[in-house]
């Protein structure tokens, strides 16, 4: 065959060439099929290790004990017991290096989560006491009248009214 | 010149030879496939969501949003609670306001460009909420369309986005039914749910698992008989979401019902 025909495909095949080479140079040696097969599998190992790495940033309760025992017995023997520090008062991240990083969040959107009123029965939302979030004292803030910690801790109300 | 005889039996060879899979010139080699059946993996991560124990909270979602710094205030989420709302006539709305980072504190429901529903509680045919996230599917569709191998399951039935290799083309975040995946606003590459792996090898919960003080979330590990995850998958009537598609989402529910997508 003739010279004209055979230049296009070395061209060709040139181009293969380099971009088998480029492959070699730039794919990671742990770029590959791994445990889940091809379909499913097919991946940088490395990139495993990288999401490990994440921080972790709650710490769970468990965490808090050491330091405020007394806050922790205080919320554990109650009915918000259920409820992780971290839930209210921030992720713990930093927490004793930086003590700023933790909220005490009073606002009455973090209560209504829970209590504000929702009527329905296929969910145990019904069951917790709920009240109207409009007419319920809306200018005032819940830990006025009660205690976070323990909702049950006696008195509580009467000494707001006094 | 070829005979019609020569012509039928080189015909013959060549669409034999073009029908015969790849596969089947593979030498059969028994002590690989034993080693496939002994590797056996040890652990295989899954989700059960009791609907029942939701109320609504969102605490999950705020935990998630921080713990993976998924951009706070960005309309984006990892999981999220959606409300449902079936009224005695028959009519279903469903709502999930910023996807409930900051939970469910009033009755009215977003119906977006028709306003805010109000639902007179003696119209309540059934309210429940229902929390969402990567189902870790078995055959992730999102994982079959990524042409850059950016997105994998791992050994331990994780569905991982390596956002060092992802390209951004979005193929993913249209492949799955469930719609969990978006792009990251400050990445700017797919980004989901991963059970929040790091915490997981660590033997830890997952952000959401920790912060929902009802026990509605838990996750477990499917191949440890003693696991209570696995138990309750196990000898529970627990259902999966689109099953029909073929997914087998590693996500199991209690209390689903067809109103549910």
């Amino acid at each position: 065959m003739k010279n004209h025909v055979w230049r296009p495909l070395y061209i060709a095949l040139l181009l293969v060439a380099v971009g088998v080479v480029a492959g070699y140079i730039l794919v990671p040696a742990d770029f590959g099929v791994h445990e889940r097969g091809y379909m499913y599998g097919w991946y940088r190992k490395s990139n495993e290790q990288e999401w490990q790495a994440v921080s972790v940033k709650y710490r769970t309760g468990a965490s808090c004990i050491p330091c405020h025992r007394d806050k922790y017995d205080d919320i554990k023997n109650s009915p918000h017991g259920t409820i992780s520090c971290e839930n209210c008062h921030g992720p713990l991240l930093d927490h004793p290096k930086n003590p700023v990083s933790l909220e005490i969040n009073r606002s009455r959107s973090l209560c209504l989560r829970c209590h504000a009123r929702l009527p329905y029965n296929g969910s145990l939302r019904a069951a917790i006491r709920g009240i109207n979030p409009e007419t319920h004292h809306p200018q005032a803030e819940c830990m006025m009248c009660h205690y976070p910690h323990n909702p049950k801790r006696p008195g509580q109300k009467r000494e707001v009214r006094s | 010149m070829m005979n019609r005889r020569e012509f039928c039996k080189r015909t013959i060879l060549i669409a034999g030879g073009v029908a015969l899979p790849l596969a089947a010139l593979e030498l059969f080699d028994p002590r690989r496939l034993m080693a496939e059946k002994e590797r056996g993996e040890k652990v295989r991560w899954v989700f059960l969501v009791d609907t029942y124990k939701c109320v609504g909270c969102g605490f999950c979602v705020k935990a998630c949003k921080i713990e993976n710094e998924t951009t706070y205030d960005a309309n984006v989420s990892r999981t999220w609670v959606e409300r449902y709302v079936v009224t005695k006539d028959g009519r279903t709305l469903i709502d999930s306001p910023k996807a409930a980072r900051d939970g469910f504190t009033t009755a009215r429901i977003d119906q977006n460009a028709h306003g805010m529903a109000e639902v007179k509680e003696d119209e309540i045919a059934k309210g429940f909420f229902v929390p969402k996230l990567c189902n870790q599917c078995d055959n992730p569709p999102c994982v079959q369309v990524c042409p850059v191998g950016a997105t994998y399951s791992t050994a331990d039935g994780v569905v991982l986005v390596d956002r060092k290799w992802c390209i951004g083309c979005g193929y993913c975040v249209m492949g799955c039914p469930y719609g969990v995946r978006f792009f990251h606003p400050v990445y700017h590459v797919a980004e989901k749910c991963n059970f929040c792996y790091h915490r997981l090898k660590q033997g830890m919960k997952t952000a959401c698992v920790d912060a929902c003080p009802f026990g509605a979330r838990l996750v477990g590990n499917l191949l440890d008989p003693d696991d209570p995850v696995a138990k309750i998958i196990a000898t529970e009537r627990v259902s999966v979401l689109k099953e029909e598609y073929g997914t087998k989402p590693q996500v199991f529910y209690r209390g689903l019902t067809m109103e549910v997508k």
